[in-house]
């Protein structure tokens, strides 16, 4: 090599372009933003920036009796808020210690794994969105939809649902509810695997996924990562089974595994986990045959609210109906934790009570707020578009990450 | 209720650094252990490099206030976890508001920095050794801590709301 041509280069200084992609860019999906240090069209560094929609769910929750607080879980993971719902649910009675009849557990299970199955199909529908498959984004999202009617026909609600009460669930699941979860058992595995064919075996899906965003089973443990996204990564590290809720240990499922932690992983668990939902829910089904009918609560009327017919006809349901919303009962003081597998990972609540009638201190355990953080590491070195791509196979939800 | 983890753990913790540790309580499922301040971060990496404890996975960190302990006003949580024998333990640690400085714990778990990013925003402690400690949920222009009790929630000029009624 020549001198001259040595000192030649020298001369050149390298410039770095900076790059805001978010606050709104539509590819982020939510309200993020990354300021990237770039290399033409790789990524140098970034630096997240977060709380763009925080709304001081923690505060606020010091200021709530508890019933109240439920609508504030709605809104963290709000593609899958029935979990949260759940979550919060199970976090006070494990305060009160009230024990939750069988056929509840299972309901709630149904729940529960019907909106894991929405949240993954948001997720993996986004992969193959951002990877340039609009298709099967707008085919599976209808069957999301079948998920919120029946969600709608259990609660009344689809998105922020505030589904369940402390001590069981507010009502029964009516017969077209039940037949609706029927009818999406049988109809939805097919169209899954519809989708599937599009991407799952695609040459330029597996190009475009396959080592994008990767990250090692050790550094997901050093970020704090949960739930799919540790599972991609090799670790078989799951809430449902490590730490059962709502009966988990007498269900048989399998908790899938990858092995590169890149974004085809993150696809494949998700998808895998869908699978396991089904059979999850199906599993629900036979042994709520098994339970006596009709039970839908747990019979604690110091803290389930009393139906209205009674509080105006009976004096003691219009006691207790008085007593609750008024604040009047006994709650214990303590502190517990209960975490759940949310659709993002372990979704913790911490709640420290004084015996008043909201919670002295109350922390979410946000998984999403957790691992975000290890993002800029991810992309670091990769290009923007798959930059784009590992965040939407991370699943980062804004309401989750700002809480 | 099992506390079998109260004992074990907490035996060794005493054998360990003796006064340092003030109290271990169950509290549920969980065995609890209030560390003095100045102990805090020995005690965790103690508990993440023992390989018997091996608490390797840091679940949460929280900040916590009790006005009403004098000289022990300020808080943090930690929350640990065993992946491989499954079992969690709490931690806490208490200081003055005066005085809200603690050892950052970001070098044991990487995981801790936006945590304690978040603690600092809400609670104002500070996090000795943090590698980028500014504000993260609030405007980097706010003047005050919110989480913090004495900050009501709603604004406290307003007549129309009472609840006095309502308990707290």
């Amino acid at each position: 090599m020549s001198k001259e041509k040595n000192t030649n280069t020298d001369i050149i200084e390298k410039e770095y372009t900076t790059l805001n992609l978010g606050p709104t860019h539509p590819a982020t999906h939510g309200i993020f933003q990354n300021v990237l240090k770039m290399d033409g069209e790789i990524i140098v560094e970034g630096e997240s920036t977060v709380g763009y929609i925080h709304r001081a769910f923690e505060k606020i929750a010091e200021r709530r009796p508890y019933y109240q607080i439920t609508v504030l879980t709605d809104r963290m993971n709000y593609c899958s808020s029935p979990i949260n719902n759940m979550g919060w649910h199970m976090t006070v009675e494990k305060l009160l210690k009230i024990e939750i009849p069988k056929r509840v557990q299972y309901m709630r299970v149904i729940i529960m794994e019907l909106s894991r199955i929405s949240d993954h199909i948001i997720c993996n529908t986004i992969i193959g969105q951002d990877a340039g498959g609009t298709t099967g984004f707008l085919y599976l999202f209808q069957w999301r939809e079948r998920i919120y009617e029946v969600f709608e026909e259990i609660c009344g609600a689809r998105l922020t649902t505030n589904i369940g009460r402390i001590g069981g669930l507010e009502r029964d699941f009516s017969p077209k509810a039940w037949a609706l979860i029927d009818k999406f058992l049988k109809d939805f595995p097919p169209k899954l695997q519809e989708f599937n064919n599009l991407l799952m075996r695609n040459r330029i899906f597996m190009d475009r996924t396959i080592n994008c965003g990767p990250i090692t089973g050790e550094r997901a443990l050093e970020y704090g990562f949960t739930g799919p996204n540790l599972r991609a990564a090799g670790v078989d590290y799951d809430v449902r089974v490590m730490n059962p809720y709502s009966s988990y240990e007498e269900f048989d499922f399998i908790v899938p595994v990858g092995t590169q932690g890149d974004t085809y992983d993150r696809f494949m668990v998700r998808d895998e986990e869908m699978k396991q939902s089904l059979s999850i829910i199906q599993q629900a089904l036979d042994k709520i045959k098994k339970e006596p009918e009709g039970v839908f609560h747990a019979d604690v009327p110091e803290f389930f609210l009393p139906p209205k017919e009674e509080v105006y006809n009976n004096m003691e349901a219009l006691i207790y109906h008085f007593k609750i919303v008024m604040g009047e009962t006994e709650i214990p003081v303590g502190e517990v934790y209960h975490a759940v597998e949310g659709g993002n990972g372990e979704l913790g609540f911490y709640l420290i009570s004084d015996g008043g009638r909201s919670p002295y201190r109350l922390h979410f355990r946000r998984p999403c707020f957790i691992y975000y953080q290890a993002y800029t590491e991810m992309i670091k070195g990769q290009l923007l578009s798959d930059a784009i791509l590992t965040m939407s196979s991370m699943n980062v939800i804004a309401g989750e990450l700002d809480a | 209720m099992d506390t079998t983890l109260l004992t074990t753990v907490g035996g060794k913790l005493k054998a360990k650094f003796g006064d340092a540790i003030i109290s271990a309580e169950q509290h549920y499922d969980f065995p609890v252990f209030v560390i003095r301040k100045d102990a805090i971060f020995d005690v965790m990496k103690f508990l993440k490099e023992d390989e018997e404890s091996a608490y390797t996975f840091l679940t949460t960190l929280c900040g916590l206030h009790y006005p009403d302990q004098k000289g022990h006003e300020l808080g943090v949580m930690y929350q640990l976890h065993n992946l491989q024998k499954n079992n969690r333990i709490r931690l806490k640690t208490f200081f003055p508001v005066s005085d809200p400085q603690i050892p950052t714990v970001t070098t044991l778990f990487e995981t801790a920095n936006w945590m304690e990013r978040q603690e600092f925003d809400f609670y104002g402690i500070i996090f000795k050794g943090h590698p980028n400690l500014k504000r993260i949920l609030n405007m980097d222009e706010m003047t005050y801590h919110p989480m913090r009790k004495e900050y009501p929630l709603e604004d406290g000029t307003r007549e129309d709301k009472d609840d006095k009624m309502f308990g707290r």
